[in-house]
């Protein structure tokens, strides 16, 4: 298979950062209460991710080690302020919804992640491909979530009025904010019986490297806290 | 003083900062597996972002909207994602430095978490929400103390319940990680109860 496509499946599908490797849960739990929101936040994303890889991608040589990590930071921080200011002029409406989330991009464990484990290491193209997956499968995922809680909360989709107010109760709860913890609780136990399946087949997921499963070892920012859980670091200071 | 205390019952209970803002959702499902280490945790956010949301507020009004600058004609205030970012992981690294050398006690209780929280969501968060809300000096650092103050809060009651969990019989698919986003999603109900307060 081309390289590029296999970038492509590998972020929507194989390892798709909300379903299977579950990152960027800060995000996905709170814009996820209509499948707008879902979608904006998501393409925003999307176009940090392409642009943060591409760049890095290029530069991440000329950068020494000692100062690589603000570097990335720097890059990241400019992009997500020029795409929150396009969105404040061209969609001033999703930008007021989506509010502090939007700067928030900024320490989405996506970014860092995608461009400490790969961007740096590899070409442009692949890189900007990388970029593109893994922000269509973010969309992805923070759509379909927004979808659910529309419609179970408000029985709408994409703001179209779909189930009847005349026979359907909406169940408020889920555009609320225990909805997005109660959705994204059921989404990991089908997960867990997926990966349960997958793995009696003899084809396991990938592991999940995000905040969800307690450690930080997988997670984009590994490389400025030192990547180890609390009670490592606790008891390696006591040790000294 | 009436608005302070708004603010600071509005931020730490009302509008939590886990559990309706969604801020800082990493450590609150990470660390909070022992009470004892999840009020290290919250201690150590505290800490951090009451100086935190100190510094930026300054920088913030003296640097970036400075008067002077601005009747020049020279605003910088588009800068603030970036300086606030780096301004945190900075101010974090040279407080763990400071509690090292000169607090060992306090370093031993809140310090080894510091780290942590270099780039945690809620830190920037409650920077950028003190701009957004336009708040003076004094106003940010009740802010940040509050919001922080509600993070702790949320963290040592998660950790209390899920001791508790431990012992329970838990259908398969939902043992782990499933089982504790049910909880805050409970947890979440309870508190949307304090709505009404303010």
């Amino acid at each position: 298979m081309n390289k590029n496509v296999e970038r492509l499946y590998n972020g929507i599908i194989k390892e798709n950062p909300t379903f299977v490797l579950m990152l960027g849960m800060c995000p996905t739990l709170a814009v996820t209460s209509s499948a707008m929101n879902g979608l904006g936040m998501g393409l925003s994303t999307t176009v940090v991710l392409v642009l943060s890889n591409m760049l890095i991608s290029a530069f991440s040589k000329v950068f020494p080690d000692g100062v690589r990590m603000p570097a990335f930071i720097v890059i990241v921080a400019s992009l997500v302020t020029m795409v929150q200011f396009i969105m404040q002029a061209y969609t001033p409406s999703l930008s007021e919804s989506l509010g502090v989330y939007i700067p928030l991009i900024v320490v989405n464990c996506i970014i860092l992640g995608r461009a400490e484990s790969y961007a740096s290491k590899n070409p442009i193209i692949p890189s900007v491909f990388d970029g593109i997956g893994m922000g269509l499968g973010f969309t992805f995922g923070l759509t379909c979530i927004g979808l659910i809680r529309e419609l179970l909360g408000a029985g709408q989709i994409f703001g179209f009025q779909v189930l009847s107010l005349s026979w359907f109760t909406p169940i408020t709860i889920f555009v609320m904010a225990p909805g997005a913890f109660l959705v994204l609780s059921c989404l990991v136990a089908v997960m867990n019986i997926v990966r349960a399946k997958m793995e009696a087949k003899g084809k396991p997921l990938a592991a999940p490297s995000g905040c969800l499963t307690g450690d930080c070892a997988g997670c984009g920012h590994a490389a400025i806290c030192g990547g180890k859980t609390a009670t490592e670091t606790a008891a390696e200071t006591k040790t000294e | 003083m009436k608005e302070l205390l708004l603010i600071a019952i509005g931020s730490a209970i009302v509008n939590n900062v886990v559990l309706s803002q969604f801020l800082g959702i990493c450590p609150f499902l990470g660390v909070s597996k022992k009470t004892e280490t999840a009020a290290g945790m919250g201690g150590a956010v505290v800490f951090v972002i009451t100086i935190s949301s100190f510094v930026t507020a300054l920088i913030y009004k003296f640097i970036l909207a400075n008067e002077f600058l601005m009747s020049k004609g020279i605003n910088l205030t588009y800068l603030q994602t970036i300086v606030f970012i780096l301004v945190i992981a900075a101010l974090v690294q040279f407080v763990e430095m400071f509690l090292k050398k000169s607090m060992p006690a306090l370093y031993q209780s809140l310090g080894v978490y510091l780290p942590l929280i270099t780039t945690n969501c809620a830190v920037l968060g409650v920077a950028l929400t003190n701009v957004t809300k336009e708040y003076g000096i004094l106003e940010s650092v009740v802010n940040g103390f509050a919001t922080a103050l509600g993070f702790m809060i949320a963290i040592v009651l998660m950790a209390g319940l899920r001791e508790k969990i431990e012992y329970n019989d838990i259908p398969k698919p939902f043992q782990g990680t499933a089982i504790v986003l049910i909880t805050a999603a409970l947890m979440s109900i309870a508190f949307m109860g304090f709505s009404g307060m303010i």
